[in-house]
């Protein structure tokens, strides 16, 4: 998705986990991606450069969808979508 | 008029503000201006961080254990029955007995529980250590094993995020003593592409797991056990066989965080500077029962309940609420039977683990026997 459409998503769940170091980002995002029903959108907001690179690596391993990433200043704003039971 | 603070949950985040509150608003309880009540579905306490040390028999139940009503200050009143309703628009919790308390503030200190049931297959192929009999059975588990493969699982949520470290290199040298080491093959698991949610951690695992002999499966989120085939499958698509699996399973909050529609599993949505619940301006959310994404830890819900009573003492006097959580959390970490390191770290400061010693180790000893003042809101 751009950037433009990726801002325009209304998020089921945004998980701010900016300042936070234990358990991390991607935890949250998985802990997130299990808990949440099938179509869910969920918005992880991370302060850790990592996470981009991390976050599309494991949805794709688990076959969930990624649907972007918009970068800020000093966070990253990463948006998955839950299309299948798991 | 007095006012009303009902506290539901008699864990150390609720306890702690129980006792705190208790000693700075003295005057006004003594004047009958202000009353604390605690709401607990159990009388008992229990010091969680004790069972990995029960795992080896190195603590017993007893010692791990104290009435709530000897822990709260005696001006606390404490409620033995369950909350099972909150009415935040009514300001009210419903008890299993039938009795409604009214409030003017209420704090959410419900906790999380470990819940195997999540995991299909995790009960009945599964050990895990987080509770008292999943405990013992681990022990015995242990105590009779003569040597194979242990593979060792963590799910998401969970409290205590150090404890699988620590299990696996207390594991290591506890082999090591009963001279099987070389027969048990260890595999420690962990869901992220690392070996723990925190970096400096997760590097120091990195160059000591190997000198432990603890092998490693990164990217592995349990999705279900085969307790007939001995194995678990990961969401990931890898499958491991075992002899014994200790899991740490997914956490859930409390059935009545849920039941009143207040959180998502019972974690309740947090504002992570004033501890109140999102939307609410009279209810405050601590420890294990919050959504924040930070360690569900004692320490954790010990520094929040700092927080929260300033806010509540400040706002039944002055009616102001200036204080602010930092995010600060502490962490001792075993690294074997006799050293440890710790990690202390809050939102703008990342955790560095000091080198780990005898000293530090000794240190989380005396701070076992010594917890109960936390609760009372000594220490």
């Amino acid at each position: 998705m751009t950037e433009e459409e990726l801002k325009q998503i209304k998020p089921t769940v945004t998980v701010d986990a900016r300042g936070t170091y234990c358990p991390g980002p991607l935890m949250e995002l998985i802990k997130e991606v299990r808990q949440q029903p099938v179509g869910s959108v969920i918005e992880l907001i991370s302060g850790d450069a990592g996470s981009a690179k991390d976050v599309p690596e494991w949805l794709n391993k688990v076959k969930q969808e990624f649907l972007g990433v918009i970068p800020g200043e000093g966070f990253w704003k990463i948006y998955a979508k839950k299309v299948k039971d798991m | 008029m007095s006012k009303r603070v009902v506290i539901v949950g008699g864990g150390v985040g609720g306890t702690i503000i129980a006792n705190l509150l208790a000693k700075k608003m003295r005057p006004e309880l003594k004047k009958g201006e202000l009353v604390i009540d605690v709401v607990s579905d159990k009388p008992e306490h229990f010091y969680q961080p004790g069972l990995l040390y029960m795992l080896f028999g190195l603590k017993h139940h007893d010692e791990l254990v104290r009435n709530e009503k000897d822990l709260l200050d005696p001006m606390v009143e404490l409620h033995l029955h369950p909350a099972v309703k909150i009415d935040k628009d009514k300001n009210e919790v419903h008890l299993k007995n039938g009795v409604v308390m009214k409030y003017d503030i209420l704090v959410l200190a419900t906790g999380s529980r470990p819940a195997p049931e999540m995991i299909p297959g995790l009960k009945e192929g599964g050990n895990w250590f987080y509770e008292v009999d999943a405990c013992l059975k681990l022990r015995h588990e242990l105590v009779n094993f003569k040597g194979g493969k242990i593979v060792l699982t963590v799910g998401l949520p969970h409290k205590c995020p150090v404890a699988p470290f620590e299990v696996s290199y207390m594991l290591d040298d506890w082999f090591k003593q009963r001279g099987i080491r070389d027969k048990v093959d260890y595999t420690y698991t962990y869901p992220i592409g690392r070996l723990h949610g925190l970096e400096p951690l997760a590097n120091f695992g990195a160059k000591t797991f190997p000198k432990h002999g603890i092998n490693t499966e990164t990217l592995f989120n349990m999705k279900e056990v085969d307790p007939n085939k001995k194995t678990v499958t990961s969401l990931e698509g890898v499958t491991l066989k075992y002899d014994i699996l200790i899991a740490v399973p997914p956490h859930k909050g409390a059935q009545v965080i849920e039941d009143s529609g207040l959180g998502q599993n019972g974690f309740v949505p947090t504002d992570k500077f004033t501890l109140k619940m999102e939307g609410s301006t009279n209810i405050y959310v601590v420890g294990d029962t919050t959504n924040l994404p930070i360690s569900k830890a004692g320490s954790t819900a010990h520094f929040e309940s700092d927080v929260i009573v300033e806010n509540i003492a400040s706002e039944l006097r002055d009616g102001l609420t200036p204080f602010r959580y930092d995010g600060k959390v502490f962490c001792f970490i075993e690294t074997g039977m006799t050293k440890a390191t710790y990690i202390m770290f809050d939102y703008n400061t990342p955790p560095n683990p000091v080198t780990p010693s005898a000293l530090i180790h000794w240190f989380k000893l005396t701070y076992n026997k010594v917890y109960w003042l936390t609760p009372m809101g000594i220490l």
